[in-house]
């Protein structure tokens, strides 16, 4: 089999005020006629920088040093690397025969121009199609990407779109034109995990039918071990191990590719195994304290609702009610990890923020017990709610964003104790206590979080939600932002100040992998709704609900063994009145929860209450 | 592809690994603000700017010390005398500075002064010299002056206006006037800016909606007639002080709604950063959440955009005196030195009126180049 394109010996550098950077030293590989490469490697590895040298669409401040890009199209050979950026040559094989697709199709496409408009645009652009061919065209390719009515889908608009849509929609533009290679740059990080296997069945699909090649840079080991067929590591801008997949997966030669397997949480894990970080955090963890036991558990929620109201587009319209959470109850007992999935728009940030006191939920309450018995957080005032800031903490999702750019470490670890009134005396010791804690050097409480990486500062902001002391911590999506070689080295360092402070936590991810290695107890949650919760052993080893099978079976394992099944994924089961009796639901239709065994409820539809009845 | 091919095709980097050369971070322990002045230096149009505003404003405590002659003293037989050249040499021979001396007659049958250069006697000038007494910040009295005119000459570099005062020594007192009165003007909009635009990025809500409809009417109301109207309700029995006062309450009174935009642009815009909403989640109070982390991360934002409407005042000021509504004689600023320039024979015959375009035109375009680089300089971290 040929190499449609071969990259030799390439090196792309950038300018800096210091020295000139080197992104990628001498990189050579093959992208095969027909076949799917995966690009892995974690972030700063020039995964991206090749795609770009590939495209030349590299920033300003990058040159291609050396090396050849050789695009072996038809007949001829092109060595990329040698063409004018912005040539003739160029633009023509840029979309047209080397298509790409991003990780965020919302930014990608123009909010000003209908669906139709924008992927016809290629065609009139490249083959000088006329308005109705393009029409037609369009509408074919619409279809094929898996729009469910591609005529319509002509005259939308991208805001109209879901994101599993709208990423349906960039395939059809990348390919409209039929090119031989595309490049996909993380297409389906962005999307849900149902969406995501959507979108991977699609392009399996769809590169079967065309025979393109694609070249798929991605960090979820999980995605290459579905759909690639051949795989290329990266690290620090250095090939590492490159071959077919079956040799590369099964017997990874390289020892970074061996700990990065190590490194991320997998399904079918032994009960009490540790994933082994590639470079653990030498936490310090403090030795463990005992707290008085809670007659209750510490943290429930009770049948808490929240509507928002969105303001009608037309001034005699009736304003929309959006029900982001309806009748949720949760318990966390203390020292304990409840866990709470869900796709986005499930509701589980809503419930977070009802936790947190940042919202106030329509109906139902939330209680908390530090010790004195369980009070409901939403009637607390003054010196109470004071008490309860302290008590409970909050771990933010994006470790850039979390951390005050103006503050140093130190004055960020010191603004909860000065908050409190822990005395300046004590502070200044905590702050070291608590960078040993996390595993970071002391020396770095004079710096500013931007001298930090993102795991780095995931483990400050850490340290902070722990400064005072706190009894539970409320976690959302800790781990998403990160590198998936840092997942572990964060969820390690969670699980062994859990067991040393007694802290309780809850998880709130879209990432059952993640919520798998940590949780206790498992909700699972769709369209504001509790649907199933059990016992983490009980919900993996026997999912009832649909939707939550349709999640656990979406999720892409690492292991070859376990393969997605492409053909279960096909249909999108976060629609109540499309799951299978007894579990369907009519519009509107709340349901009820049942114990199906010790500890595991799950939800039924009125159907089945009728029959019982 | 068979599998005998495929163990071949099976690549590994012999190299060690070593994992502990991980994704680090930048070991540079920087604060943001030396971060700002970094990128800042790496602007140089705006560190000239710096440069050039410093040096004017350097001029403003010392204006008597510079000026060869006091900004009200009248040379009665030298009217309209065009600008004196310094020259360094003098018959191919090294005498340093000196200028040479005006012979002055009238032309009676046009009745204009005309300047005979004497070229036969070079004049020395004098340095750090007694000349026109002057109590310098009204504290000590002195006659001292970096250069004076020669003895029994004169020294006009700038040339003379109508009644014979030196134009270069009444645009250095002009300088004082102009330029203070921006700073003045800029600090009474910013603290009304930051009032308004903070109530209503931090509010919310009706308070805010109140507030944008003010800009609104603000903004739409003319700005020059307005200006007109105002300086002329100014009464003109007050004391020049208090004329000066008057005007820059009026340039600051319209022009805050820009500022006021600004911060509450800001404010919304910080508010929703996930930081702000942790300090929130502490427990940490509203004057500790807009102390600690609001201002800190708006205020060099803020000083970017005062820096650029500072030059509004200048040329407000100057607009206004120009059309000899602003400030009045003899009160001496670049705006009223123009105003004597607003007659086009008087600019025919005698150019030099019109010097004082000059330190407006530098001026505004270095405070415009440097509120560039600030704003650009602002936010380190992109």
């Amino acid at each position: 089999m040929s190499a449609l394109l071969s990259i030799e010996d390439l090196a792309v550098s950038f300018r800096t005020d210091a020295t000139p950077f080197e992104a990628l030293h001498g990189l050579s590989l093959d992208v095969l006629r027909g076949r799917t490469l995966a690009l892995v490697g974690e972030s700063g590895s020039g995964k991206s920088v090749t795609a770009q040298a590939i495209l030349r669409l590299l920033p300003t401040s990058a040159t291609i040093t050396r090396g050849r890009i050789l695009f072996r199209d038809g007949t001829g050979e092109t060595d990329i690397a040698r063409l004018p950026a912005e040539g003739s040559a160029m633009r023509a094989i840029r979309g047209q025969r080397i298509a790409m697709i991003f990780q965020e199709p919302m930014t990608c496409l123009s909010p000003l121009h209908t669906i139709g408009d924008q992927i016809g645009e290629a065609l009139r652009i490249h083959t000088g199609a006329d308005r109705r061919e393009s029409d037609a065209r369009t509408q074919d390719a619409l279809a094929r990407v898996g729009f469910p009515d591609p005529k319509r889908a002509l005259r939308t608009y991208p805001f109209e779109l879901s994101g599993g849509l709208r990423q349906r929609a960039m395939i059809a533009m990348a390919l409209i034109l039929k090119p031989a290679l595309l490049v996909a740059d993380e297409p389906t990080t962005a999307l849900d995990v149902t969406t995501q296997a959507q979108i991977l069945a699609l392009l399996t699909r769809l590169q079967e039918e065309t025979g393109m090649a694609i070249l798929l840079i991605t960090h979820d080991l999980g995605v290459v071990a579905n759909v690639a067929h051949d795989v290329a590591v990266l690290y620090r801008g250095r090939l590492v191990e490159s071959g077919p997949r079956e040799a590369v997966m099964r017997a990874p030669g390289h020892a970074y590719l061996r700990a990065l397997l190590h490194a991320v949480p997998r399904f079918d894990m032994a009960p009490g195994e540790r994933l082994t970080p590639i470079r653990p955090a030498r936490a310090e963890i403090p030795p463990v304290q005992e707290h008085k036991p809670l007659a209750g558990p510490i943290l429930q929620v009770e049948g808490v609702s929240k509507t928002f109201t969105l303001r009608a587009g037309r001034i005699w319209q009736k304003p929309r009610l959006v029900h982001a959470v309806s009748d949720v109850s949760l318990s966390l007992a203390a020292g304990q990890t409840l866990g709470l999935v869900g796709e986005s728009g499930s509701g589980k940030t809503t419930v977070s923020k009802m936790i947190m006191r940042a919202l106030e939920p329509d109906a139902g309450r939330i209680l908390f017990d530090d010790g004195r018995g369980p009070r409901d957080v939403h009637t607390l005032s003054g010196d109470a709610l004071f008490a309860y800031r302290r008590s409970v903490q909050f771990v933010f999702q994006d470790p850039y964003a979390s951390l005050d750019p103006r503050m140093t470490v130190r004055q960020i670890l010191c603004e909860p104790m000065e908050i409190h009134g822990v005395p300046a005396a004590e502070r200044k010791e905590r702050c070291r206590a608590l960078m040993a804690m996390v595993g970071l050097e002391a020396s770095g409480l004079g710096r500013y979080p931007h001298a930090f990486s993102g795991g780095q500062r995931q483990r400050i902001g850490i340290a902070r939600a722990l400064a005072v002391e706190p009894r539970l911590l409320v976690l959302d999506e800790p781990v998403s932002a990160l590198d998936v070689s840092v997942q572990a080295q964060i969820l390690n360092l969670l699980k062994d100040l859990q067991a040393a402070l007694g802290l309780s936590y809850l998880i709130v991810s879209h990432n059952l992998a993640v919520i798998d290695y940590m949780a206790d107890t498992i909700s699972v949650m769709c369209r504001g709704r509790i649907v199933e919760e059990a016992p983490r052993a009980a919900l993996f080893r026997r999912p009832v609900h649909p939707y939550t099978r349709a999640l656990l079976a979406a999720v892409p394992d690492p292991s070859l063994d376990h393969p997605l099944d492409f053909a279960a994924v096909a249909s999108d089961l976060n629609d109540p009145t499309r799951w299978e009796a007894p579990y369907r639901l009519e519009p509107d239709e709340a349901g009820t929860m049942r114990a199906i065994e010790a500890g595991h409820r799950v939800r039924f539809g009125g159907a089945t209450e009728a029959v019982a009845a | 592809m068979t599998d005998a091919l495929s163990a071949e095709s099976h690549f590994v980097d012999p190299a060690p690994f070593e994992p502990d050369s991980g994704p680090e971070g930048r070991a540079e322990s920087a604060s943001a603000w030396r971060l700002i002045v970094r990128k800042f230096l790496h602007h140089r149009l705006a560190v000239a700017s710096a440069v050039i505003l410093l040096a004017l404003y350097a001029i403003v405590p010392f204006v008597e010390l510079l000026a060869p002659y006091g900004q009200a003293r009248r040379n009665g037989d030298f009217l309209y005398a065009p600008p004196q050249g310094v020259h360094l040499f003098h018959d191919g021979r090294f005498v340093g500075p000196f200028v040479y001396p005006y012979r002055a007659h009238l032309d009676l049958d046009t009745f204009r002064r005309d300047y005979k250069v004497d070229t036969a006697a070079p004049q020395p000038l004098r340095f750090l010299c007694r000349g026109d007494g002057y109590d310098w910040l009204g504290l000590v009295h002195t006659d001292l002056h970096l250069v004076c005119p020669p003895e029994n000459g004169t020294l006009f570099l700038f040339g003379t206006d109508k009644l014979g005062r030196d134009l270069f020594s009444r645009l250095i007192y002009g300088a004082r006037i102009s330029l203070t009165i921006g700073l003045v003007g800029v600090a009474i909009s910013f603290t009304l800016g930051l009032f308004f635009g903070g109530i209503a990025g931090y509010f919310g809500g009706i308070v805010d909606a109140g507030v944008q409809r003010l800009i609104e009417v603000v903004r739409s109301l003319p700005e020059l007639p307005l200006w007109l109207a105002l300086s002329a309700a100014l009464p003109p029995n007050w004391s020049p002080l208090l004329i000066f006062f008057g005007i820059t309450v009026i340039l600051g009174l319209l022009d805050w709604p820009g500022l006021a935009r600004a911060v509450r642009g800001k404010l919304l815009a910080l508010r929703e950063e996930d930081f702000v909403q942790a300090a929130e989640l502490m427990g940490a109070s509203p004057a500790r959440v807009i102390s600690r982390h609001l201002i800190p991360n708006f205020m060099s934002h803020l000083i970017a955009s005062a820096t650029l409407s500072i030059p509004t005042m200048i040329l407000g000021e100057t607009a206004l005196s120009f059309l000899g509504l602003g400030l009045r004689p003899p009160v001496t600023s670049w705006g009223v030195l123009l105003n004597e320039a607003q007659n086009l024979a008087a600019v025919q015959l005698y150019p030099w009126l019109l010097v004082p375009v000059l330190p407006v035109l530098v001026t505004v375009l270095a405070f415009n180049f440097l509120g560039d680089g600030l704003r650009d300089a602002a936010d380190p971290y992109q």
